[in-house]
């Protein structure tokens, strides 16, 4: 036999084959062998089973269609957290035998980042609302609702999670209440939290992303981590979540409340005759005095608010007073 | 058979008709019959996908959810429609161009209903939410991408029994392309699937390595080995230049293979790997060079030839989009650029240029000429000018849509906008989406009507009879 490609198949596809083979050995298997066990980011907790469970829905939901768990190292992804690292992934493995490892990284964002939505977003309330109707919390939000991850009962049972609705969105009768599924899959949203980097903390970040962006640092944390409740306008949501705009807190001369319920969160308070039983989170571990007095100055002066404006010290000053 | 000039060129007659088996050709049929069904069913699951961008809330149901019909979109047309119309076709080529028969008939119809049962298996867990780790085209669970491989290795073994026993001397470029593309596509599912090196980031590393492989390695290699043979066979020439196909088979071999990191430029992965991607990604200019350079100048002198044809028109296109699009995948790959497009619907515009407007378009370039040919039943030349032109309006409406949306989109977060405003912005661009998919899902029904008339009679003597009329 001739060594001639042309004329020889055995050779000329042997050499496709084994050629091949090598190539993808350097480029995919031996990269991969070495990235197969990572360290964790210093402070990153396993998932509790009820959380992987939640990851479970999240892949057969397909929510990694619309959403990466991918900030790259680049301005325009500060607003989601610090840029990821290797060892954020370490605890990914396959879900079961017959699935593999879950592809949560994404490679497309029609919908945010969610590496950091933990802690952007901690209210469990406004997770269960928004995966009811997303539309019932961010108005021109195009998400699939999922309705089929809660159930309409007539009577609640004494473990049942009933979610609250604004009055548009709620069906006409019966209570709404998350199956263990929607359960799972908000303890799993929850868990999204990035461990802080020495170097590469958010609040660090987010400074440093305000420099380019358009609005100032308020506005952005503002519409970052506090608009996906009460809204970009400040009108908030209909008896779930408290409008801002031309609140008794907010648009006051006295700011030390509003201070304290940003700081360390509300439950159950009463506004204007309506009782919101949706939590406030707390934000003390999530921001620095800076940071929280830009956020509340933001809020006092928008909307047609004009109440007075807030210091770091002050700030401080009220963090001290639960230490 | 002349029409009025304005609007429609007269397109010829074909000019021979193949005594093949009758067999052989039913047997292709059959793949194209399965294929085309597979595109009707998998192109208006994109079509409702994209309408829901515009009406969120339709189809509130766990079975007609984004999440769950997503990926069967993507698996339906990369699995069921482009993967079985290209073997139909290289089960005619592969035989042909070895002046040989295929080596085994039954085996490759038995494959037929094995790939089939896969994706119709694949769809009804993707159905179910059971999905393979929401894994870019990697959604199939092993067993069921086991049954799909199964398919694509009797295949495998068919043509290359066939190759091995050919009559000619020489192996024809097309059967490098072709036997390659399945050598080159057992090696990527073995290794996407075994699980030993794949949690935490080793998956992600798989990952991009499968996206772009499944792509490079089996739909582009298997393609353009068919249209080596019937680009030259309709123009009546061999293929400009030989040596150039040969070269670029050997760079799509070599630089191909190493760019699959550049789907996840700026993530966590080695910073060496996204850098050797980038770099080849580049160095892939060779290969589109070549082999778009290649094709002209077969066609070059030729174009009144291509104007008379239905079939080769598709073949132009095709080459086109094949050097436009690919090129535009080399340059989303670099940083900067990267930075702008990465994660937003450009990418999708890619996706749909390449798949679409380079692979699609020259594997109906292939049917209408060969069909046709085989069982003597030409499809009306209007029908087939319909399908032409819908589908190349709607797919350049689609991907200017989401080219100029995905810019705005990148353009958005670089200005550090709030998130939801780069959702609002795209409201327009995804309404032109859904334009354009009509016209092309309207070309595919037009298209399923064509195949069902160039159908293979029963009756032998007959197709003889209508071959004399039409010469
Ligand atoms: C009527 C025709 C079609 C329409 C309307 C359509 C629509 C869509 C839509 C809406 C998506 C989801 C995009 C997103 O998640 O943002 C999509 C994804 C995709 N489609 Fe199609 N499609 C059509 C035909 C095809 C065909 C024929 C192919 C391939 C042969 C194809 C290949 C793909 C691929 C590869 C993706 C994934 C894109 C990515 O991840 O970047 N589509 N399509
Ligand atoms: C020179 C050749 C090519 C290069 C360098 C290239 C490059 C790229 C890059 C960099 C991306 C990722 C974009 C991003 O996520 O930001 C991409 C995505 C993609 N390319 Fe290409 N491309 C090439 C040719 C092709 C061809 C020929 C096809 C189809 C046959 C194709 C199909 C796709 C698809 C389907 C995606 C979307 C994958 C996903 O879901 O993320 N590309 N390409």
């Amino acid at each position: 036999m001739k060594l001639n490609f042309h004329e020889n198949h055995k050779l000329l596809f042997n050499v496709v084959f084994w050629g091949f083979v090598f190539l993808s050995i350097i480029i995919a298997i031996a990269p991969a062998y070495n990235l197969n066990e990572i360290e964790p980011t210093p402070g990153l907790k396993p998932m509790t089973p009820e959380e992987f469970k939640g990851l479970g829905v999240y892949v057969s939901e397909g929510c990694l269609y619309c959403h990466t768990q991918q900030v790259r190292p680049l301005e325009s992804d500060l607003i989601f957290g610090r840029p990821s690292a290797p060892g954020d992934y370490a605890y990914l493995k396959p879900l079961d035998d017959l699935r593999m490892t879950p592809a949560v990284l994404g490679s497309e964002r029609t919908g945010p980042d969610l590496s950091n939505i933990g802690n952007r977003q901690p209210s469990k309330s406004w997770h269960y609302i928004h995966l009811y109707n997303p539309r019932a919390v961010v108005k021109s939000s195009i998400m699939q609702a999922y309705p089929w991850l809660f159930e309409i009962k007539d009577s609640v049972g004494e473990n049942d999670v009933v979610i609250s609705l604004p009055p548009d969105t709620a069906p006409k009768e019966g209570k709404v209440i998350a199956t263990e599924d929607a359960e799972n899959l908000v303890a799993y949203l929850l868990y999204l939290k990035q461990a802080p980097i020495k170097g590469l903390n958010n609040s660090e970040l987010f400074s440093s992303a305000d420099k380019n962006s358009s609005g100032t640092m308020g506005q952005n944390l503002y519409n970052s981590s506090c608009a996906s409740c009460h809204q970009q306008n400040g009108e908030g949501i209909p008896s779930i979540f408290p409008p801002l705009k031309n609140s008794a807190v907010v648009d006051s001369d006295n700011a030390e409340e509003h201070i304290r319920i940003v700081l360390f969160g509300s439950k159950g308070k009463v506004i204007d005759g309506v009782e919101y039983t949706s939590e406030m989170p707390a934000q003390a571990e999530n921001f620095s005095d800076e940071e929280i007095a830009a956020i509340i100055n933001y809020e006092r002066t928008n909307w047609g608010n004009n109440g007075s404006e807030v210091t770091a010290e002050d700030v401080k000053m009220i963090r001290a007073e639960r230490k | 058979m002349e029409l009025t000039r304005p609007i429609t060129v007269s397109k010829s007659k074909i000019d021979e008709i193949i005594d093949e088996d009758s067999r052989l050709t039913k047997l292709i049929y059959h793949y194209l019959l399965s294929a085309t069904a597979w595109l009707i069913f998998g192109s208006f699951v994109g079509l409702f996908l994209g309408l829901k961008f515009i009406y969120p809330d339709w189809g509130n149901t766990a079975w007609l959810s984004f999440g769950r019909l997503r990926p069967i979109h993507t698996n339906v047309v990369f699995w069921g429609w482009t993967s079985l119309s290209m073997i139909g076709l290289a089960l005619y080529v592969v035989p042909r161009t070895s002046q040989n028969r295929l080596y085994n008939l039954l085996l490759s119809r038995q494959a037929l209903y094995v790939i089939n049962l896969s994706v119709l298996l694949g769809v009804i867990s993707l159905f179910l939410g059971i999905n393979n780790g929401g894994q870019e085209y990697r959604e199939f669970t092993w067993p069921v991408m086991l049954l799909f491989a199964l398919g694509i290795g009797a295949n495998l073994l068919n043509l290359y029994k066939t190759v091995a026993a050919r009559k000619t001397r020489e192996i024809y470029l097309s059967n490098w392309y072709i036997l390659a593309a399945f050598i080159w596509t057992m090696v990527v599912v073995v290794i996407a699937y075994l699980p030993f090196y794949q949690n935490s980031l080793g998956e992600t590393i798989i990952q991009g390595y499968y996206m772009h492989m499944g792509v490079g390695m089996w739909f582009t290699p298997l393609v353009l080995g068919l249209t080596y043979y019937f680009l030259p066979k309709l123009l009546n020439k061999p293929i400009y230049s030989y040596s150039l196909g040969v070269l670029a088979f050997w760079t799509q071999m070599v630089f191909y293979s190493l760019i699959g990191a550049h789907h996840f430029v700026f993530a966590p992965i080695p910073w060496w790997l996204q850098t050797v991607a980038i770099v080849f990604s580049f160095g892939m200019f060779v290969t589109l060079f070549a082999g778009t350079a290649n094709f002209l100048l077969t066609m070059k002198g030729s174009f009144r030839t291509i104007a008379k044809s239905y079939s080769l028109p598709y073949i132009l296109v095709g080459v086109i989009f094949y050097f436009l699009a690919s090129g535009q995948g080399s340059l989303e790959a670099l940083r900067s650029l990267n930075k702008i497009w990465h994660f937003t619907n450009f990418t999708v515009a890619h996706s749909h240029l390449t798949m679409y407007g380079f692979v699609v378009f020259l594997i109906w370039g292939g049917i209408y000429a060969l069909m046709p040919r085989l069982t003597g039943n030409e499809p009306s030349h209007i029908l087939v000018g319909i399908h032409f032109w819908f589908a190349l309006i709607g797919l350049l409406i689609y991907g200017f849509a989401l080219m100029i949306g995905g810019t705005l989109q990148g353009q958005s977060w670089i200005d550090g906008l709030p998130f939801i405003n780069s959702v609002e912005l795209m409201a327009p661009y995804w309404l032109w989406r859904a334009v354009g998919g009509t016209l092309m899902f309207i070309a595919h029904l037009v298209f399923a009507f064509n195949i069902f008339k160039m159908q293979p009679a029963s009756n032998k003597d007959f197709v003889l009879e209508t071959a004399e009329e039409s010469v």
